[in-house]
């Protein structure tokens, strides 16, 4: 997590709304990631994300004071947010970072919510003082049981849904697996729901398409038509197998840059142990 | 002594005495490009075109009769006094050929590259008129491209003479080759100019879409540097619609007019099967990966990866087509299609670039069209099953339109697809201005002077005009400098 001094993104920014981040401008990937929250006061963004690429690890190695050469944003459509009644944010793993905003604005605009947050095991789930915070209640699944109750987002969600107060809206944000699953559930009880797409893109303006998905039989950009959509009407299957396009190179990209780190270790303890102090 | 030098003195001679004769010059051969070997430059980035020695400059500057009537000038957007700086060419007076282009074209680096000369200002060339053959015109272009190198290599710059500060300020969006002309012309009057650029490079379709082998991208970055010596403020990472609006910039930042050079929008896909697989891209995907991002250096510094394709089919005729095939073949394709649904003739594309295409190995499928994509079991582009074609009558364009033939389907075998079929208007700017007029692609209207339907809101190239070129967003850019120029003087 790092909070980023971007005043103009932070001046414009609404729940929602992603930034394209570039680390240095001859040679770095431009990647999305979403506005977790905002400082307006001190003009800075957060954001969050989790390291599993080459891009993403070099920036977990940011320091206090460091630079981040190229932020672009905000880009997207902001949330609609309005009063619903009753909304459940269902978030998953990372996705629990915007999914945040977008709770904290629900809840402004007086709705009821309800936030079932997911995690693999009790040390990768996130936020959960946050969301407390801005919910009127909060269920924690692990899959692995290791905190709240064993089981995946979806089983909650089914039991929100057949319930007595049914809610006029989910919002899901998480793993594209995920995302699939708690469409098909909410799609059962007819609960329109929003989902939020990180698809694969480089400029993040409409300009490249690469982030494309289909969404009711149409291609749509994430990056100027959502991130935000009609869950019940997204295609996850293509989206997903299209995120994978790069897993092979991804791989090898972060299998160089950690032998790279390792020499680099290398040296410098070579140096500690040259150094007479 | 080399037999064109020898030449060139002969001709040099009876020019001076004057009885060169029209008869003579039509016997000069025109001279060819030199170019790289075909074989050599697919593996490398390099410029393609080497360009002209100064015998075969001065050669073919001697082939202009520098008509009266200088059809050659109706044919150029920008208006370029042709037969004026030909001339001096002749004499090897390169310095002042270059003054006289600059009078009117602030690119000439990048103009004499990526214009279509062949059908401006050589397609009504006296010389090609009489032999019939637009190919054997005048090659103004390439004379152009020599002058411009000349004056890069001998550090000849122009320092634009600035006006006193008018105090007014002007907002360029978007830095490719409009937006550099409108600030240049702008900020020449006087007024304070800061260029928002939305990626994190400046440049806009010279940086990111065409490559380094048909425009050095040192040439865009001379430019770029040129600018910012003149005063001109340059902002990355800004995109206006999103970080501010256009009501934003004038209401809340002062600004007194703005500049909508936006370019490119939105990639047009066909709305076949299979444009969902993993290895299809757009155009501009492919070509940003490629060029801006470096993914040819991929593992070598560069993060952004790109497909490691054996086999590419790319769609569409057009230079863009042209530029994703021959990109393909430097990051090691072994087999390129072209797959266009008209004949050679149609093809939008330059001359030039069909035959560079061609020299490097790349395989047209003319009149077929791509029917669906087809997958493997993992999302993966396998193959494209593709529809024959033939001439009907003409449509709306004028060309013949093409038919498919029922039942002609067959496949080839491919492990990347390349759309390479147009953009349509980026919906941005068109979503966050009120008032703002679009016609119904969602393109914004101008007037004659490039003004929009906002008052202090001019508009140019791509997102006005839909797919262009580089030297139409400049010519528009010109006219909208002046509109801005007189719009501001009297403010």
């Amino acid at each position: 997590m790092v909070d980023v001094a971007a005043p103009l993104v932070a001046a414009a920014a609404k729940p929602g709304q992603f930034v394209i981040v570039c680390l240095s401008t001859d040679y770095s990937e431009r990647i999305p990631l979403t506005i977790a929250g905002l400082d307006t006061q001190k003009g800075s963004i957060r954001l969050i994300w989790q390291a599993v690429g080459k891009s993403t690890a070099e920036l977990a190695n940011l320091k206090v004071g460091d630079t981040v050469e190229n932020i672009l944003g905000p880009l997207g459509k902001p949330t609609h947010i309005e009063k619903f009644g009753t909304v459940v944010c269902v978030g998953g793993g990372i996705g629990n970072a915007p999914l945040l905003p977008i709770a904290r604005g629900m809840k402004e605009a007086g709705n009821k919510v309800i936030s079932i947050l997911g995690a693999r095991n009790k040390e990768l789930l996130i936020l959960e003082d946050d969301f407390k915070a801005v919910s009127d209640e909060v269920i924690i699944v692990t899959d692995d049981g290791s905190y709240g109750r064993k089981a995946l987002v979806t089983e909650p969600l089914e039991e929100i849904c057949k319930g007595a107060s049914k809610p006029n809206l989910a919002v899901a944000i998480g793993p594209g697996v995920m995302m699939k699953f708690c469409c098909a559930t909410t799609k059962k009880y007819n609960v329109p729901t929003v989902v939020s797409l990180n698809t694969i893109m480089i400029d993040g303006t409409g300009m490249c398409g690469g982030c494309r998905v289909e969404v009711g039989g149409q291609t749509k950009f994430v990056c100027v038509d959502g991130p935000e959509f009609d869950g019940h009407l997204v295609n996850f299957d293509l989206m997903m197998k299209r995120m994978n396009a790069y897993k092979q190179l991804e791989k090898q990209a972060m299998e160089n840059y950690e032998q790279h780190k390792c020499r680099l270790k290398d040296i410098g303890t070579e140096a500690q142990k040259n150094s007479k102090f | 002594m080399d037999e064109s030098t020898k030449h060139l003195n002969e001709l040099l001679a009876k020019h001076k005495a004057g009885i060169l004769k029209p008869a003579d010059r039509y016997e000069i051969p025109p001279q060819a490009m030199p170019a790289q070997d075909a074989i050599a430059r697919r593996s490398n980035v390099s410029e393609v075109a080497t360009g002209y020695t100064e015998t075969q400059a001065r050669l073919e500057a001697l082939r202009c009769l520098g008509c009266k009537n200088a059809p050659c000038v109706a044919g150029c957007p920008v208006k370029i006094r042709i037969k004026d700086f030909i001339a001096p060419i002749v004499e090897g007076d390169f310095k002042k050929a270059l003054d006289i282009i600059r009078e009117n074209s602030l690119l000439p680096a990048v103009c004499g590259r990526v214009c279509p000369q062949e059908v401006q200002c050589q397609l009504p060339c006296t010389v090609g008129k009489k032999f019939k053959d637009v190919d054997k015109s005048v090659s103004i272009g390439r004379l152009e491209r020599f002058v411009a190198d000349w004056g890069r290599k001998n550090h000849d710059k122009t320092n634009p003479k600035i006006a006193p500060s008018t105090g007014k300020k002007v907002a360029v969006i978007g830095s490719g080759p409009g937006g550099i002309v409108v600030a240049t012309d702008v900020r020449r009057a006087g007024h304070d100019v800061t260029v928002f650029e939305a990626f994190h490079k400046t440049g806009g379709v010279m940086v990111y879409g065409i490559p380094e082998f048909r425009l050095p991208k040192a040439i865009v970055r001379e430019e770029i540097e040129q600018l910012k010596n003149m005063g001109v403020k340059i902002v990355c990472n800004f995109v206006v619609g999103r970080t501010r609006t256009i009501k934003e910039l004038i209401e809340e930042d002062g600004f007194d007019a703005v500049y909508v050079g936006v370019g490119a929008g939105l990639p047009q896909f066909m709305g076949i099967e299979g444009e969902h697989l993993v290895g299809v891209y757009s155009a501009n995907e492919y070509l940003t990966r490629a060029n801006l991002m470096r993914a040819y250096d991929f593992g070598k510094g560069a993060d952004t990866p790109i497909a490691m394709s054996k086999r590419v089919a790319v769609v569409g005729g057009g230079n863009v087509a042209m530029d994703s095939a021959r990109t393909a073949v430097r990051l090691g394709a072994e087999k390129v299609y072209l797959i266009y649904r008209r004949s050679e003739k149609e093809m939008p594309a330059r001359v030039e670039e069909v035959h560079h295409a061609k020299e490097e190995g790349i395989e047209f499928h003319l009149l077929r069209n791509p029917k669906r994509i087809i997958g493997d079991s993992g999302g993966v582009v396998c193959a494209i099953e593709c529809l024959k074609y033939e001439l009907g009558e003409p449509d709306a364009s004028g060309r013949r339109r093409p038919v498919p033939i029922q039942g002609s389907e067959f496949q080839i075998e491919v492990d990347t697809v390349i759309i390479a079929i147009g953009n349509s208007a980026n919906p941005l700017i068109g979503q966050t201005t009120n008032g703002l007029e679009l016609n119904k692609w969602g393109n914004i209207v101008v007037d004659e002077k490039c003004k929009t339907s906002l008052d202090g809101v001019y508009a140019g190239g791509d997102i006005v005009l839909g797919a262009a070129t580089v030297i139409l967003a400049m010519g528009q850019g010109r006219t909208a400098a002046a509109a801005i120029n007189e719009y501001l003087t009297g403010k």
